[in-house]
């Protein structure tokens, strides 16, 4: 399943998207596949090979943009334990379904990539974390696995290297929080997702107790491009904090909704006109959600920015993990905000209080003030409830559900008025 | 208790694949796999995968209390699963849920009484560029409607 690429895209992570059996090894291999690893092995020492993943300024396709080579960095040379290599294929971001791609079209690339990782940092196995949902994925994961094993690129010594990595599939079993990195880690283990506190972070203590590389998948299927072409020539293709292509999901109410590689730092107004054939039905946008549900929403007028990590903090809200939920003028946002929080109040793990009472008393208020029961102090209620939860979590889901919430209670206050007085939605049925 | 031989091999290439003296890894794929094939986690799987994995049946209550996809009562043989979440609910996600609750005449985490249906309202499927989305066990359908909605339901009655 892929929709058809634009003129606009630059195909980097997605060039071998929809050619013939492009899952299997065999049409990885027909086109640049495994070759990253043989020049890694042949001619680059594991720092160097993190030298290049610095320079291209690869940064965390998961949400928060961390720069990936610094991350690896991070990773102590010596050891007395044995490290890991952790891939957070948990999607579930609401907007976001790219790695879903990356992994049905092109699994080995994946592999590969964590392959690199693992070079780099000395690591001799590694775990896919994959969504329980996204069952048909772990098939055609463990399938690309099974193929690697066979022609040498993963096992004991690969390629004659006397390198050795064994590399594993492991399926969630629903559960948001299961994403976050420290929640992940625990759930790898075999216990319920909770956020651990950090420091230490996972680079120093993450599976298992041991060192860990823990990745998004876009951001592991990168790194195959940069150790071929070199991190200046990624970095180029980006802007200069924000290098290479990320893949945008774009959805919502928009012509042509699909995921689509571009440029970092490609114009916003830009990607809904011309990429996306701008607003379904002729109508006016009202609102961009930028990166996923947790990323305050911008309003149509603050539109008029690249989308690259540092632009959007500047905007005041993030680039997160590339779901961009195009919203028009018909739009309740009273019920946008409602719908979001009820994610947020089924998704908290129940750990920090904060999180767990505020989603849950903010959903009800919200279901509340949407069936046209608000009063007027109820919206610096939903603000304020919000505003406290901030910063006081082990892990930034109560971040992820206050933010949309303030922003949206901030940039459309009037639509939380016109629900007052039991007036009935202005926008009920427009769809 | 002994599940199918294909199922067997599965778990024990899994138990495998986890770090001496970190076997616990297994746990989670290990109950949804076979709560596949059981069609829920009861007491007798509980107590089977404790064993298994040298742990004590509270520690694995406690994990199967977590995960929403882990259950203690069977699902339909068809389990339903409509995305209302935000990419879905605007491009009328709530339209299908309430379509597929009056044509199933199911609530939310109902199971028809013949077995047949199951339907549950979930979260972000990862297919919010394809939106509506509906899962019925792990197939994906995308760009749904009320009439696509009752397409597939009649498609699945014949199976
Ligand atoms: C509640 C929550 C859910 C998350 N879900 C995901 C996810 O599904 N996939 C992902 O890659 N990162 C997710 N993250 C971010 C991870 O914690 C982590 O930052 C990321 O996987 C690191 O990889 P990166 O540096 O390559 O982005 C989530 C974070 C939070 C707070
Ligand atoms: S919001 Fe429905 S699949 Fe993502």
């Amino acid at each position: 399943m892929y929709n058809a690429p634009h003129p606009l895209e630059v195909r980097i992570l997605t060039r071998r998207f929809g050619l013939p059996n492009s899952a299997s090894i065999d049409t990885y291999l027909a086109h640049d596949g495994y070759k990253a690893i043989e020049k890694a092995l042949a001619e680059m020492t594991p720092d160097k090979i993190i030298e290049e993943v610095k320079a291209s300024a690869l940064r965390g396709r998961g949400g928060a943009g961390f720069p990936a080579g610094l991350k690896w960095s991070f990773v102590p040379r010596q050891s007395p334990k044995p490290k890991y290599i952790v891939v957070n294929a948990d999607e579930s971001e609401p907007g976001t379904c790219k790695d879903r791609l990356l992994m049905e079209n092109d699994p080995h690339q994946l592999i590969e990539g964590a392959l690199i990782a693992a070079r780099a940092v000395d690591a001799h196995a590694g775990y896919i974390y994959v969504r329980g949902e996204y069952r048909y994925l772990i098939d055609i994961l463990d399938r690309a696995i099974g193929e690697a094993y066979q022609r040498g690129y993963l096992g004991k010594n690969i390629l004659g290297s006397g390198f050795d990595f064994d590399l594993h599939t492991h399926s969630g079993a629903g559960a948001y929080e299961c994403g976050e990195e420290s929640a992940l880690l625990e759930s790898l283990e075999g216990k319920r997702g909770i956020p651990r506190i950090r420091p230490p972070f996972p680079a120093v203590v993450g599976a298992f107790g041991c060192p860990t590389v823990l990745n998004n998948v876009e951001t592991f299927c990168s790194v195959p491009w940069i150790i071929l072409n070199g991190g200046a020539a990624y970095a180029n293709l980006g802007t200069r904090k924000n290098g290479g292509t990320r893949l945008f999901c774009l959805s919502g109410h928009i012509n042509r909704p699909g995921v689509y590689e571009l440029p970092m730092g490609f114009p916003l107004p830009r990607m809904i006109e011309e990429v996306g054939g701008g607003v379904w039905k002729g109508r006016k946008l009202k609102a961009v959600i930028p990166g996923g549900s947790s990323c305050p929403v911008l309003k149509a007028e603050e539109t008029n920015l690249p989308m690259d990590f540092d632009s959007l903090q500047a905007a005041g809200s993030m680039l997160g993990s590339g779901g961009v939920v195009i919203i028009d003028e018909d739009t309740c946002m009273v019920k946008a905000a409602l719908r979001i929080m009820r994610f947020y109040a089924h998704e908290s793990c129940g750990w920090c209080i904060p999180c767990r009472e505020g989603t849950m008393w903010l959903g009800k208020l919200l279901t509340r003030f949407h069936a046209g029961a608000g009063t007027m102090s109820d919206i610096d209620l939903i603000r304020e409830l919000a505003q406290n939860m901030l910063g006081k979590t082990f892990c930034p889901l109560g971040d992820a559900a206050a933010l949309p919430t303030i922003s949206i209670v901030k940039k459309f206050r009037e639509e939380f008025e016109e629900h007052l007085n039991g007036r009935k939605c202005p926008h009920e049925g427009k769809g | 208790m002994t599940f199918s031989a294909e199922l067997e091999a599965r778990l024990a290439d899994m138990v495998k694949r986890y770090p001496p003296g970190h076997l616990r890894g297994a746990l989670v794929p290990m109950l949804l796999y076979i709560q596949d094939e059981v069609g829920a986690i009861t007491e007798d799987v509980v107590q089977e995968v404790a064993t298994r994995l040298q742990l004590t049946p509270l520690q694995v209550e406690e994990v199967v209390g977590y995960y929403s996809m882990l259950r203690r009562q069977p699902a339909g043989r068809h389990h339903v699963q409509v995305c209302t979440n935000i990419s879905c609910l605007l491009r009328g996600g709530e339209k299908v849920w309430d379509h597929a609750r009056r044509q199933l005449n199911l609530q939310h985490k109902e199971t028809s009484p013949d077995g047949q249906f199951s339907l549950e309202e979930v979260e972000c499927i990862g297919a919010c560029s394809w939106a509506p989305a509906v899962q019925v066990g792990y197939d994906y359908y995308h760009e749904m409607s009320p009439e696509k909605f009752d397409e597939l339901v009649e498609k699945l009655k014949n199976q």
